[in-house]
């Protein structure tokens, strides 16, 4: 009886830890929704929301702190790298599920593996040791190869094995009768992957294309790098306005990372505040990925 | 007797076998699907008359490590020769479980027309308005045309893959259990719609419901797996005739209910 | 009909290329850093610590060193967390009729899937703010550790989860059968069948935390020396590679010590790969 009634305390006392265990992900949220938005609220009362949204200037020397340069950087940034990453992302996903076979897709799954796996330290240095010097040849007044170009290549491989992967998940999920149709109405391969499997698969495609910006938006280490950190706001160095790509540029993520160190007082605040205007940024974007996953399951 | 074999033959198997691998499924398969007429495919699970049913349109071609020996011919023409997708456009086929595109019901219709080439609206509208009257889904869905194919019930979904499959103008279509996933109702309507199809298009089904066979088909083929667990055809005949003094003890076994 | 065809040779054309595309870009970067990093690879490359100066003399002991502290710590604090909370989820959450604790559950895994899109540098910041400054940590071990657990909890529940849910129902039934409670039934033949799993999950983990710079760019100071407790500060191998690029430029050595972690993170994968091949032909 006493060895029972012991069985059942172990019992009552482990359900209670592991319902803590699983409840500690929350406090670790809140925790650094708290910490980070409590630091950061000096600075936001101090400099006011809407003035360092709007500001492209930030001299911490000189009490500005306007972050909104690094707020083009960074959506520049992930944008060159949506343009580069997705297509190739998207054509993999559509290869290793419908086209490959079986032994070449043995080989380009673990491929993109390795390439989820590599440090993003080491894609930093790839970046300045190999694309810098090559983006430093494009004949452009003041193009030192630091930038958004080369960051938004660096930053395309890093994203590309998130964006294959869900995507391939996603096109693999479209019930075989579809597809079983399609050709059973004379479509091609081709066709019916165009006209049947990826519109069906569309919503999960989306969503891991979100998923992919918000890998990017959060990429710190590789950015500092290789995007050259000064805070300007990007503009276009020749006629041509893709050259704004060309441009040097500093992320949110590099602000803070740069700058912790050493900030004090308001600067430091400051560079809190930066942290919650990125991750109430990546909150909405990895919500609305999230979303259009529900969206998707029930259509 | 005499008046059988002054039909003509749309679709014929010559000593087809067929192997997943080493696995020999389908053995030494020799038959003939009369034209206009409908053949009902019967016999226990496993017997590979679901195989067969999909070597007529090459859809075993599928699954990797699929062989074949023998031959199939369409009109007189072996279909290994002919393109895939050429030979699916005469070789319509509405499978088991409904399966409309997430779509809608106007463009689930219109989907074949649209790959073989007709991009004209009005066109395809006509085609599309037709279809679905010889599938008799023209007047429950005339006003919902842009709903999703989805939305539709299950018999209306299969009745919708139907029309989907005649918009192309098949010369055979193709049955796989087509009314095992619907209610008694929706089967029914299934079961009439076929006898006015046939007068149109050579059909070939296969059902698990012997009294749908019984019900709907002109001739019915019995098959049988033989001690290797191969597919084989027992007998093939009239359907009067199979399911009232067959030839073969087996059949009559299966008719009367002593095999599973 | 050849229209029709040339479109699909096109477009299978334009996939074949992509799914090159991708094999080339992993090849180019790995072969890139293999062919630049390994000939500066010596055993004196292990064995002995940088000495800091201008031109990155020395070796990498101390950063493997770091590097292995780091990987032992962060898991201490990560893995009960991360099992407990995965174990709690697929084995208690799916039967309870107690309508708070039901929203708890879905709060739970709200809290989760949030957690899994905080982005490393916010880890890190909070990790500055909470441990290295509120708490008075310092730059340390001890309080990078904290910060980069917060970074794996997420991927230990995830393949804990799965770890467990492949474990045949019947299993549980035949215990629970014979008169064992939820956590009898756990701890003694649910866990040990699913230990396999888990292990991957745990070995992904310090993959994570080789691989992470940003969380201890700006909690674990960057000292070059061997770390002598939990209160030093440190630098592992990823921020090794940092410094060695972005302030000593010191490129060789920066290349050599990212062959390193390059064919560290190959050797994970494989070996994560041997083991996940294991258990789905131990139950295939």
């Amino acid at each position: 009886m006493t060895s029972g009634t012991r069985r059942t305390g172990i019992e009552k006392a482990m359900k209670t830890v592991l319902l803590i265990s699983a409840l500690a992900s929350v406090l670790i949220v809140l925790l650094i929704f708290i910490f980070t938005m409590k630091e950061a609220t000096p600075a936001f009362r101090e400099i006011g929301v809407w003035k360092m949204l709007s500001d492209t200037t930030w001299r911490p020397g000189n009490d500005q702190f306007g972050i909104l340069a690094m707020i083009a950087g960074s959506g520049l940034v992930t944008l060159g790298a949506v343009l580069i990453g997705v297509p190739l992302a998207l054509g993999t996903a559509v290869f290793l599920s419908e086209i490959a076979p079986c032994w070449i897709a043995g080989i380009v799954r673990p491929s993109i593996e390795l390439l989820a796996g590599i440090p993003s330290v080491v894609y930093g240095l790839f970046g300045m040791v190999v694309l810098v010097p090559l983006v430093r040849t494009i004949p452009a007044p003041g193009n030192a190869g630091y930038g958004l170009l080369a960051a938004s290549i660096v930053l395309a491989v890093m994203i590309l094995p998130t964006i294959a992967n869900i995507s391939e998940f996603a096109i693999r999920s479209v019930p075989k009768g579809y597809k079983e149709g399609s050709l059973a109405l004379g479509a091609t391969k081709w066709e019916t992957i165009s006209r049947v499997i990826i519109p069906a698969a569309k919503p999960g495609i989306i969503s891991a294309v979100v998923l992919g910006l918000g890998r990017a938006l959060g990429e710190t280490i590789a950015m500092i790098m290789v995007i050259g950190n000064s805070v300007i706001l990007p503009t276009a160095i020749t006629d041509n306005p893709l050259s704004i790509f060309l441009s040097r540029a500093r992320t949110l993520t590099g602000n803070i990372a740069v700058e912790i160190s050493y900030a004090t007082g308001i600067h430091e605040s400051a560079l809190f505040a930066t942290g919650v205007v990125l991750f109430i940024l990546i909150m909405l974007v990895n919500g609305s990925a999230r979303f259009l996953m529900k969206m998707g399951v029930k259509s | 007797m005499e008046a059988e074999r002054a039909e003509k033959t749309r679709m014929m198997t010559e000593d087809y076998s067929l192997f997943y691998g080493d696995f020999k499924a389908l053995n030494n398969i020799n038959i003939k699907i009369p034209t206009n007429k409908i053949t009902a495919f019967i016999g226990p699970s496993g017997c590979g008359k679901s195989t067969l049913l999909r070597s007529f349109n090459r859809m075993n071609d599928l699954i990797p490590g699929v062989t074949t020996a023998g031959t199939i011919f369409l009109d007189g023409r072996n279909v290994a020769r002919e393109d895939v997708v050429e030979l699916r456009k005469k070789v319509g086929m509405v499978f088991q479980r409904p399966n409309p595109f997430p779509k809608s019901i106007f463009d689930n219709v219109a989907y074949g027309p649209r790959l073989h080439g007709t991009k004209n609206r009005s066109d395809l509208a006509v085609i599309v308005e037709k279809s679905l009257k010889r599938a008799a889904l023209w007047e429950e869905v005339k006003d919902d045309l842009h709903k999703s194919g989805m939305s539709l019930s299950g018999g209306q979904q299969q009745r919708l893959c139907i029309a989907r499959a005649i918009a192309i103008e098949p010369e055979v279509i193709l049955m796989d259990e087509p009314a095992s996933a619907l209610d008694p109702v929706a089967t029914l309507k299934i079961e009439e719609l076929m006898n006015v199809l046939k007068r149109n298009y050579t059909i070939a089904i296969v059902t698990h419901n012997m009294q749908q066979a019984g019900r709907v088909s002109d001739y019915t083929a019995f098959m049988l797996t033989d001690e290797k667990r191969a597919g084989n055809l027992i007998e093939l005949g009239p359907t009067k005739q199979i399911f009232t003094t067959p030839s073969d003890s087996r059949t009559e076994d299966y008719i009367s209910g002593r095999f599973g | 009909m050849k229209k029709r065809n040339a479109a699909q040779n096109t477009a299978f054309g334009v996939f074949w290329l992509t799914g090159a595309v991708a094999v080339l870009i992993m090849g180019f970067v790995v072969g890139y850093i293999m062919v630049k990093g390994l000939p500066g690879i010596t055993a004196d490359f292990f064995t002995t610590s940088p000495r800091g100066g201008l031109s990155g003399d020395g070796g990498i002991y101390s950063t493997i060193v770091t590097t292995f502290y780091m990987i032992v710590v962060t898991l201490v604090f990560a893995t009960p967390l991360g099992v407990g909370a995965a174990i709690y989820l697929t084995e208690y959450s799916s039967n309870i009729d107690n309508k708070a604790i039901c929203k708890l559950v879905s709060i739970a895994r709200f809290g989760i899937e949030t957690l899994a899109g905080v982005p490393s540098i916010i880890f890190g910041l909070f990790g500055y703010a909470l441990f290295v400054s509120a708490l008075n940590m310092g730059f340390s071990i001890l309080s990078a550790s904290l910060a980069g657990a917060c970074l794996i909890i997420p991927v230990i529940i995830r393949t804990t989860e799965e770890a467990l849910k492949s474990v045949p129902q019947g299993y549980r039934e035949g215990s629970l059968a014979l008169g064992a409670n939820r956590w009898e039934t756990t701890w003694k033949v649910v866990l040990p069948a699913a230990l396999r799993g888990i292990s991957t999950g745990i070995l992904l983990s310090a993959g994570r935390i080789v691989s992470e710079t940003a969380i201890f760019f700006v909690t674990l100071g960057g000292s070059y020396r061997v770390p002598h407790s939990l209160m030093s500060g440190g630098r592992t191998m990823a921020l090794h590679v940092y410094y060695l690029a972005m302030e000593t430029r010191a490129f060789d050595k920066a290349m050599s010590t990212a062959a390193v972690l390059v064919a560290l993170i190959i050797i994970m994968n494989l070996t994560i790969n041997t083991i996940t091949s294991r258990i789905s032909t131990k139950q295939g």
